[in-house]
């Protein structure tokens, strides 16, 4: 199986969930005795390249335009499109990112296949590959396959392959073959301005050892104190999952998750978190992980260490008040 | 300007999930209006009272889907569109914007609008595929729009904190991050107006829509455990007790 693996950058720096994926894609060309060719498009991706050639691949493409330098989706469409039909792989694989969110579907779409998005692992089942992904918010997982001829499309959720299983190239480099493609600026309908991040944020939650994060089952705002006891009889800083940061019960600088921020402290203790996957990314890294929740089929107990199942107003005050003595 | 909502029918939030082959059992629990998509109804509502014009509700799926449009017919938008298909989970992502767009084509709405994702599936491709069945620009993870002189800037999430402004053209797809706005209740005023506004119905084979699934859900399951969890119980007091020593004497991180 020939397998082209699509990478991503922003502002001269990788995204480092393309590895991953390049891990991913690795490990299933040696499953199904194929190969593998890593993507990066842009403008002046020369060095990018290079770094991948020094990767285990057959082969690297430098897709480089003028109107590349920004991401657009019809940019990113128009390029990819016509290096998919000269390259013709059998699978394509993307990190399962926002940018990628935003095109690789109607990519895939505008070659007539689909696209298996947010897989978490494979499967080779006698040469029939089966992708894993989750369903319901993480209370269950599906097996999906395609239908009909390839090439076919899949991403990969960050953190189902780890970036450092990644095999170097075993006699130095892989070719860097550039893939010219033809785009014209009148294709492309969006026009990308500035970049920018909110406020600076005060608190940098990648620091903290300690993090007590609080989910839909604190219930109103002025439960939270409750938390933020627990938090401080810890030691810990408070953290939230995205619907109460939305709510403005937390400033939005106190998300976990794929849109807020990715923690691996060596305790996290999750208060009322169902631990759907949007959040459960942003957190699985942790050391150690306790979830207290009133719901035993909560997926947040799928990866805690310690779990109690219970109502967290009970637990909370009792919790706070061990931890005062224990100090 | 004419707004098209798409809006899924989910399990309810704490409904108690049966599986039965690649779907659920549908027999037993509730169904609400899935959450990202309720963001994408207010900000179509929003849109509406700032530039006017109309907002239409559209969904896919069996006759329960009814209560959700009329949901949405409650909280303000103008009339409503029902695929109904009772078997509107055997359709991959490619299928469903397919059906989608078939049923909105002749509205030629100025905008579309659809949630991040939805909570059952999950696929979060619909608005992309729309995009591109109806060739159309888009864009995804919308956290704000504004309107004027005929095309929208758009401030869309990037990850790890990092937001961009874009420019996009209309008649567009707009895929709506949730959290944009504050989502408004239905009124009684409003539950008592829906009761007057139409809802259309057609069918995946009326609108003429073919093609094979690219994909197949082979089946779904509940997922195995690859961690060990060591449950706590006893009273509330027992349990934190017994929570601190753990965390003090064997994980040692407290």
């Amino acid at each position: 199986m020939k397998i082209l693996v699509v990478t991503e950058h922003r502002q001269g720096k990788w995204n480092n969930a393309s590895f991953e994926t390049l891990a991913a894609a690795q490990q299933i060309a040696a499953a199904t005795n194929g190969s593998v060719v890593a993507a990066v498009l842009g403008k002046g991706v020369s060095a990018f390249a290079e770094e991948l050639a020094a990767k285990a691949v057959a082969e690297v493409l430098a897709v480089d335009h003028d109107l590349l330098a920004d991401y657009t989706p019809d940019g990113y469409c128009i390029a990819l499109k016509q290096a998919i039909e000269s390259a013709k792989p059998d699978l394509v694989l993307f990190p399962h990112t926002y940018q990628v969110r935003d095109f690789a579907p109607k990519l895939a779409a505008m070659l007539g296949k689909g696209m298996i998005g947010d897989c978490v692992g494979y499967r080779n089942e006698g040469g029939k590959l089966v992708f894993v992904r989750q369903m319901f918010q993480g209370k269950t997982v599906a097996d999906v396959s395609f239908l009909g001829a390839g090439p076919w499309f899949a991403s990969f959720q960050a953190g189902a392959f780890r970036a450092d299983l990644v095999q170097a190239h075993s006699s130095g480099k892989a070719p860097v073959n550039a893939v010219s493609v033809q785009l014209a600026a009148a294709q492309i309908r969006t026009r990308p301005l500035e970049l920018f991040k909110e406020a600076k944020s005060a608190v940098d939650l990648t620091q903290a050892p300690l993090i007590v994060a609080i989910g839909r089952g604190i219930k109103a705002p002025e439960n939270i104190p409750q938390a933020e006891s627990v938090a401080k009889a810890m030691g810990a800083e408070i953290a939230a999952s995205r619907p109460i940061c939305d709510e403005g019960w937390l400033p939005m600088e106190r998300q976990i998750g794929s849109s807020g921020q990715t923690v691996a402290p060596k305790l996290y203790l999750a208060l009322g978190i169902s631990g759907a996957i949007q959040h459960v990314v942003g957190m699985k890294g942790a050391r150690t992980i306790v979830a207290i929740n009133k719901d035993q089929n909560a997926p947040i107990f799928e990866i805690a260490d310690y779990g109690i199942v219970g109502d967290i107003f009970e637990i909370m005050p009792a919790l706070t008040e061990e931890l005062q003595k224990a100090k | 300007m004419k707004i098209i909502v798409c809006i899924k029918q989910v399990p309810a939030k704490d409904a108690p999930l049966a599986i039965s082959g690649n779907w659920i059992k549908e027999s037993d629990i509730g169904f609400e209006m899935n959450e990202p998509d309720s963001f994408a109804l207010e900000e179509a509502l929003r849109l509406k009272e700032k530039h006017g014009g109309e907002v239409i509700a559209l969904s896919m799926g069996p006759e329960r889907v009814k209560q959700t449009i009329k949901e949405a017919l409650a909280k303000g938008a103008d009339r409503g569109i029902h695929i109904v298909d009772d078997k509107f989970f055997e359709l991959d992502p490619l299928g469903a914007a397919k059906a989608l767009s078939a049923a909105v084509k002749s509205e030629n709405p100025d905008l579309i609008l659809t949630g991040l994702q939805s909570d059952d599936q999950g696929f979060g491709q619909t608005g992309v595929l729309m995009a591109a069945e109806l060739d159309r620009p888009h864009a995804t993870i919308i956290m704000a729009i504004e309107a004027a002189d005929g095309k929208l800037k758009l401030k869309r999430e990037l990850e790890a904190g990092w937001f961009q402004w874009i420019e996009c053209p209309l008649p567009a797809v707009l895929s709506i991050q949730s959290g944009i706005n504050k989502v408004r209740y239905a009124t009684l005023k409003g539950i008592m107006a829906a009761k007057k506004k139409e809802i259309a119905v057609v069918t995946r084979e009326s609108l003429g829509v073919t093609g094979e699934p690219t994909q197949r859900v082979e089946k779904i399951y509940v997922p195995v455990k690859t961690k060990k969890t060591e449950f706590l119980t006893g009273t509330p007091k027992e349990m934190a007790a017994k929570l601190v020593e753990k965390l003090k004497f064997d994980a040692r991180v407290i």
